[in-house]
């Protein structure tokens, strides 16, 4: 019986690439906090994973509905090419900053360690979900 | 995978931010220091930070299309401070010029201490935003092993 991982993993894997794409577009605020000019960016994480998710979603209730696990495998083939391709670039959108500084310079350091902290804290949830699977996995796998 | 890339940003944010202490140190050191002209006056050096994407930073590799979230930062170069040095009339002084004046360097310790927390603040940023990358790295690695 094929049993098709990517499905049964869900949007999770996408979520974890998108929250890695973030940390890296907030690490990049936070270093460049006193550099004159700069201006801080953020990923708009909706469109960013909407971009991966009505594949994920879709095929989830493909397989539920159908309740047939190789139907949603077929299907899958086209949703991880699609997801495949997903860059940042397109998702990047310039923070408005909430006070002008003399230098041009529109990072917020605490703003963007709190923002940091938060996506850390969501990587380390959606972590958790894939290893929740995982574990459910091996317990269909031993039987115990 | 993108949290990789946080080690090279983070990194360049953490050198740039020594550069900058390191002036701040030079600046402090001689904001005493006097001299027999103008000219040769200590003159505070403040370095110039520009955001650069990471792989242009090593020698031979071209920009990174696909990094279009890659912003790290390098020194652009080190600038003297304008400001002109102050006389102080020393005739003791064995520097001081024909008239008996000694000229002072222009750092103001004020503005260089402000700095340094400036600098060692963004230096722990730096700092804790890699040790939080690394954490999460590890903890991916360790993903369903029990």
């Amino acid at each position: 019986m094929p049993l098709d991982l990517n499905a049964y993993l869900g949007i999770e894997p996408d979520a974890l690439k998108v929250y890695s794409q973030r940390a890296e577009v907030l690490a990049a605020n936070l270093a460049n906090a006193d550099t004159p000019g700069y201006q801080a960016r953020d990923i708009d994480f909706r469109a960013a994973l909407a971009a991966a998710g009505p594949q994920g979603n879709a095929l989830r209730q493909a397989a539920t509905s159908a309740n047939d696990l190789a139907a949603a495998g077929g299907a899958d083939g086209e949703a991880s090419t699609a997801t495949g391709d997903l860059s940042t670039e397109q998702f990047l959108k310039y923070r408005v900053p909430l006070a002008p500084s003399l230098d041009g310079n529109t990072v917020d350091s605490q703003m963007e360690e709190a923002q940091f902290a938060q996506n850390t804290v969501r990587f380390q949830a959606t972590l958790t979900f894939l290893e929740n699977r995982f574990s459910e996995l091996t317990t269909a796998i031993v039987g115990q | 995978m993108a949290l990789f890339n946080i080690f090279d940003i983070a990194g360049s944010g953490m050198s740039a931010e020594s550069v900058r202490l390191n002036t701040v140190a030079s600046n402090l050191a001689n904001a005493d220091s006097v001299s027999s002209s103008p000219t040769t006056a200590y003159k505070a050096r403040y370095p110039v930070f520009q955001a650069i994407q990471s792989s242009l930073m090593s020698p031979g590799t071209g920009a990174d299309p696909t990094r279009a979230a890659d912003a790290a930062v390098q020194v652009r170069g080190i600038v003297e401070s304008t400001a002109a040095a102050t006389a102080s009339y020393q005739p003791g002084n064995p520097l001081a010029d024909a008239n008996g004046y000694v000229y002072n360097s222009n750092v103001n310790v004020v503005e260089q201490m402000a700095d340094m927390i400036s600098a060692s603040r963004s230096y722990q940023n730096d700092a804790q935003v890699l040790e939080t990358s690394k954490s999460l790295m590890l903890d991916t690695l360790k993903l369903a092993q029990g």
